[in-house]
């Protein structure tokens, strides 16, 4: 059974915005599926439409098997959802923040207050349970969205760009709590503009433009559909580039050169010259982009 | 539905949490304005009015302060904390959960009456400092205070909806509901208007709740009780389903 199924999927806005066009997509359960996107896309559009906060105008939605249309409670009961932007009230403890919303999806208060340490505990917010919520970092609010859309145990967790404006510990962090999450059997569906996060982190992935989907497969192989890398050569000291001018190399500064090269090409190749010409390398590695490529290519 | 109760305690735990939290702004002030109600218009003001239906008018106004003091509340407890969740963002805690929309609706509405109830209490007790209130039929007193705080709670929630900023939040209060208040018999009794006055003042929802509870103290009235409990029976169930459906359409909430 798939996670989420989402067919024929339209959204016009009052406004006659048409930002989700004839969407079709499959989540499989235990899955970790990116939904990349510029902005505008449709990505939280279709979000919000899977969570309840905008209503579809046609097309057909379940949450493992269940019905938007005819069963919104059972399948929401199986979403916990972080939203881009902060949707709690700044002026209540943390603890209460996370135990009410437990006790929104059911779970009586005894239960929602054990809940409610054991995520907190988790996202490292424990401490901080009786702070008021406008109190916290931006990186602590994130992380208590986090705790609050754990905290009925779901089975799908959708993240609409979880690390957008966090820090780099922050989000590694934050990473290998949700690998942790899905290697847990939690289905995790994220939009996101951090490439290097959908190559990191996601099996599958779907690239929306205007409202469609545009590309859908394997993060494995959207990285193929790139025929292209760019090497970064870091070298001693930088010499004449005239006599490898072949391969169109770029100087990024005296230490450093950046190389495009072909799928046919060899690296070998690259390196022989580089040496014949008196290049001395201390480092050789990818740069790592290949989705950004296909991204702005697709785009 | 065990599941829809637990999330109707929580939505109500979570009311009166906020309603204590900030008790100075929510319990505090109708008792202070309603004691200087008592002052000015029982004090000095009654002084020069006489009896009415042999009440002194320092008792006469009692019932319409108490009422006052919880229609302000119920309806200010309502929009307040929803538009605020609105305005927010948080009203998605909710949205996103599986609460039917009853329970959301009751929720707000049991919230509102029992701060309408809790500062209606509060009023009267600070009344005895001034007179000595009587009460006729403590059973017409309750049904009348409990049924006019669900309707206000319920208009409340309305307003809430549709409100897009602080200012459509504030006009019905300031422009609709004030009046209609102050125009309700809280101070006075419509017979002794001419029979004009007394027509236009039965167009008013709020006389009748208003005469309602005060019948419930004196056991007099200026309109038939029974009425005025039908027409607030039927203005809850037509308020109560409006909002359902406000709710299930997602007017204000959902895009």
């Amino acid at each position: 059974m798939n996670a989420i199924e989402i067919k024929n999927l339209f959204k016009t806005y009052k406004n006659g915005t048409e930002a989700v066009r004839d969407v079709n997509l499959m989540v499989a359960k235990g899955d970790f599926f990116a939904l990349l996107g510029a902005n505008g896309a449709g990505k939280t559009t279709i979000i919000s439409i899977l969570i309840g906060l905008v209503n579809k105008t046609s097309g057909a939605v379940k949450i493992f098997g269940h019905d938007i249309d005819t069963e919104f409670d059972k399948a929401k009961r199986l979403i916990g959802v972080v939203p881009q932007e902060f949707n709690f009230n700044m002026f209540e403890k943390v603890q209460d923040i996370v135990a009410t919303q437990a006790g929104f999806f059911g779970i009586d208060r005894a239960n929602a207050v054990n809940n409610s340490e054991e995520v907190l505990k988790k996202v490292g917010l424990w401490e901080k349970r009786i702070s008021m919520a406008r109190t916290l970092s931006g990186g602590m609010k994130r992380r208590l969205m986090i705790a609050r859309a754990l905290v009925h145990k779901p089975k799908v967790l959708i993240l609409d760009e979880p690390t957008a404006g966090v820090d780099v510990q922050l989000r590694f962090g934050m990473w290998d709590y949700l690998r942790e999450l899905n290697a847990k059997g939690v289905t995790i569906l994220l939009t996101t503009h951090y490439l290097e996060e959908v190559q990191q982190m996601c099996r599958n992935a779907a690239i929306i433009k205007e409202g469609n989907i545009i590309c859908l497969d394997s993060v494995r192989n959207l990285n193929k559909l790139i025929t292209q890398e760019t090497y970064v050569i870091a070298v001693k000291k930088m010499q004449s580039l005239s006599g490898i001018e072949v391969y169109k190399p770029i100087k990024v500064d005296e230490y450093t050169l950046e190389v495009d090269l072909n799928r046919d090409e060899q690296l070998n190749g690259l390196l022989i010259k580089l040496i014949n010409n008196g290049f001395d390398i201390t480092d050789v590695h990818p740069k790592g982009q290949r989705l950004e490529r296909l991204f702005l290519s697709l785009l | 539905m065990k599941q829809q109760w637990i999330a109707f305690k929580t939505l109500v735990h979570k009311e009166l949490v906020r309603i204590l939290r900030i008790w100075t702004q929510t319990l505090l002030p109708p008792l202070v304005t309603q004691t200087l109600y008592f002052i000015i218009f029982g004090k000095f003001v009654g002084s020069q009015v006489g009896p009415i239906n042999g009440v002194s008018y320092m008792s006469f106004i009692v019932p319409g302060l108490v009422m006052m003091a919880v229609i302000n509340s119920a309806y200010g407890n309502v929009v307040s904390s929803f538009f605020g969740a609105k305005f927010q963002r948080s009203i998605e805690e909710m949205l996103v959960s599986p609460m039917q929309e009853w329970v959301i609706v009751a929720g707000y509405v049991c919230a509102g009456v029992i701060r309408g109830v809790v500062v209606g209490i509060l009023v009267f007790l600070v009344s005895c400092f001034f007179t000595h209130p009587t009460v006729y039929q403590i059973g017409i007193v309750i049904v009348f205070m409990v049924l006019t705080a669900v309707v206000f709670s319920l208009v409340a929630l309305i307003n809430g909806i549709f409100a897009k900023n602080f200012d459509e939040v504030a006009i019905f209060q300031n422009f609709i509901l004030v009046p209609l208040i102050y125009l309700g018999g809280v101070f006075y009794s419509i017979l002794r208007l001419p029979v004009f006055w007394q027509n236009v003042s039965k167009l008013n929802p709020l006389l009748y709740m208003v005469d309602g509870f005060r019948y419930g103290f004196f056991g007099f009235s200026d309109v038939s009780v029974a009425f005025s409990a039908i027409l607030l029976i039927i203005l809850t169930l037509m308020l109560w389903q409006a909002n359902i459906w406000l709710l299930k359409k997602g007017v204000g909430i959902k895009n």
